[in-house]
């Protein structure tokens, strides 16, 4: 039995440039897969190749394959994915200031969803939003429906976004940065229907952040990427209790903690290479204390750590606390 | 909404003063005169004084607009001095046919504009793209004039399809209405595609697809919808420049018109039609822009809302 979603050493390239290489990831129903890394490392571009959105921004998958429900993407035509994207994966944008039409009323963007995977007419529909947006405790949710979004703050659009993900009835939601653009008390109530969502309606959720305070408050497991590879994949627990790859270690450091001395905060020096100068072996070597000469020769390869995580370092930490 | 399109209205208040005032000034500051169509060569300068004093042109200039300017508010054109018949019903009689003119070439540069430009959207970087663009660049570059006598040559004298000229029958209309809706056409379908490709790129489309909708209905109801509303607006505002841009195209298809009857008054130096037509042609362009604004703001709600 394979998981929901199940990418297996996929790799993503746009035009001549490889952005992502060999990515192993799995979320099953009721799991919350944190999705974490810099800007650049490919966290959205993966998200992409989950729902089969490469094309529109003009890339591909040049290896390895994205299953989910246990049907290979790349077996389904345009038609077919398209069949998933709505109605068995639903998608949170990272800006909803400008994730929504702008001219066109805000019911009928959910509407539209469930007209068009589950069938409904008009009235079914509109009725099925109401009670979504209901759900999402977005207030007086006829009027919103017949508002425009100019007239929404963020926190209610991205309210209606994932109200519109939510509208096909999906196994998977996949969140790209959901909280990014929101104000902070207004983060916490998102990453609160999120979870929420996960817990009530056994939904999978791939968060995609770079928040590694968010990941541990909510996260089953935790995938990290650096420079398009994934650097370590394991259970929320054992990440932060003894992060096996120094890069994950440097962003578990990064989080404030309470008791932490004044200026103990760490940062990571330097930053990600851009893909077209991308070093030789290990992505992370040029910013990494333990790197030798092997790391700046041989691609460290994935391998299994004791609790079922995955590291690619050649000198990981044994990962047992 | 209403408050907006009264305070719109009534911007065009002084627009429309200083317009008129422009109107009525450069015809006394061109050489010329009138009253020397009139006068039998060799007439008494009395004569000349009495002919001068009929039409009021002995007055101070100032007195002379207000007069003009009452007049035009009541609807008075006045009275053509060379065609001694009411203004008003020679612009009666030409107007229709430069609307009707005028009309068509929009239409037409419209519908060809927004679907040639909506089809090269769509097909960005493939041949039909690069073959619209390539026609398009061709029709933006040549003048209406010119491009009227080609089709003239091609159309009425080598093949005989449409007549040479006149007002006679609806083919007549054929050549003049492409002669004028081609070079729109142009224009159009080369805004059309740039902002289908600009709206195609934002971050709400991205979402569209993510919804799981289908790329031709992303393209058709939201891309589409989107890329009208600055093609609606530059349309409108084309209004008032197509008729005057048929001033030469009538001109070269012997049409009647607003552009034949000022190009035949002002070589009479007849002011009162000849302000009369650029009257016309100002109010079409102001108007045209009133449309521009207004169909924005139904299209947009973002513009309403910042209205209100």
């Amino acid at each position: 039995m394979s998981a929901l979603l199940q990418l297996s050493g996929v790799s993503v390239a746009i035009g001549k440039a490889h952005l992502l290489e060999g990515i192993d990831l799995a979320l099953d129903r009721g799991q919350i897969l944190g999705l974490v890394g810099e800007s650049g490392s490919g966290k959205s571009l993966t998200a992409m190749a989950a729902m089969g959105l490469l094309p529109l921004i003009g890339g591909r998958v040049t290896a390895g394959e994205v299953r989910f429900d246990g049907t290979d993407l790349s077996t389904l035509g345009e038609a077919g994915r398209r069949h998933l994207r709505g109605r068995r994966i639903g998608f949170v944008t990272q800006n909803p200031m400008t994730a929504l039409d702008p001219v066109q009323r805000i019911g009928a963007q959910i509407d539209v969803v469930s007209r068009l995977h589950l069938g409904l007419d008009k009235a079914a529909a509109r009725a099925r939003t109401l009670d979504l947006m209901a759900q999402l405790r977005i207030p007086e949710a006829a009027a919103v429906a017949e508002a425009w979004p100019h007239q929404l703050s963020g926190g209610m659009k991205q309210r209606i976004v994932i109200a519109m993900a939510l509208a096909g009835d999906p196994d998977l939601i996949i969140a790209d940065e959901p909280t990014t653009a929101l104000d902070v008390t207004v983060q916490a109530q998102i990453l609160q229907i999120l979870a929420g969502l996960v817990r009530d309606r056994g939904l999978a959720l791939m968060l995609i952040t770079h928040d590694m305070g968010v990941v541990a408050q909510l996260c089953d497991r935790v995938a990290v990427l650096y420079a398009g590879r994934l650097a370590e994949e394991r259970a929320v627990g054992p990440i932060f209790a003894a992060p096996a790859h120094p890069y994950t270690r440097a962003l578990t450091l990064c989080i404030p903690r309470e008791g932490m001395a004044r200026g103990s905060l760490h940062g990571i020096p330097g930053a990600v290479p851009s893909a077209a100068a991308y070093p030789a072996g290990c992505r992370f070597h040029p910013r990494c204390a333990r790197a030798d000469a092997t790391c700046r020769a041989t691609v460290p390869a994935l391998s299994a750590l004791p609790d079922g995580g995955l590291v690619a370092c050649h000198h990981a930490e044994p990962g047992a606390p | 909404m209403i408050s907006y399109l009264i305070r719109r209205v009534l911007m065009l208040v002084p627009v429309f003063l200083a317009v008129s005032v422009i109107i009525f000034l450069i015809l006394h500051f061109i050489p010329g005169d009138p009253i020397d169509n009139l006068l039998k060569v060799g007439s008494s300068p009395a004569a000349r004084a009495e002919m001068e004093a009929r039409y009021g042109l002995d007055r101070p200039l100032p007195v002379q607009y207000a007069i003009w300017l009452g007049k035009v508010l009541t609807g008075d054109l006045g009275t053509a001095i060379v065609a001694r018949r009411p203004v008003l019903d020679m612009i009666a009689q030409a107007l229709p046919h430069s609307l009707r003119l005028g009309g068509l070439a929009l239409l037409f540069s419209s519908v060809m504009g927004i679907g040639l430009g909506v089809v090269a959207a769509l097909n960005r970087d493939r041949w039909p793209d690069r073959a619209i663009m390539g026609g398009v660049l061709l029709g933006s570059t040549m003048p209406s004039f010119w491009l009227g006598l080609i089709l003239m040559l091609v159309f009425s004298v080598w093949l005989g399809w449409f007549p040479v000229s006149g007002a006679r029958s609806w083919t007549a209309l054929v050549l003049p209405v492409l002669t004028i809706g081609l070079g729109g056409t142009a224009l159009v379908a080369r805004i059309t595609r740039v902002a289908m490709i600009e709206a195609a790129g934002k971050d709400f489309v991205m979402l569209l697809h993510a919804k799981g909708l289908s790329p031709l209905r992303i393209q058709l109801r939201h891309v589409l919808r989107h890329a009208l509303i600055p093609v609606v607006t530059i349309l409108a505002l084309r209004i008032g420049w197509i008729l005057g841009g048929a001033v030469t195209v009538e001109v070269v298809f012997a049409r009647p018109g607003l552009g034949t009857l000022l190009i035949k008054s002002l070589s009479q130096h007849d002011y009162p039609v000849v302000q009369a037509c650029l009257l016309m042609l100002a109010m079409a362009v102001m108007l045209g822009t009133l449309l521009g604004d207004l169909l924005q703001a139904a299209m947009d709600p973002r513009v309403r809302a910042a209205l209100a």
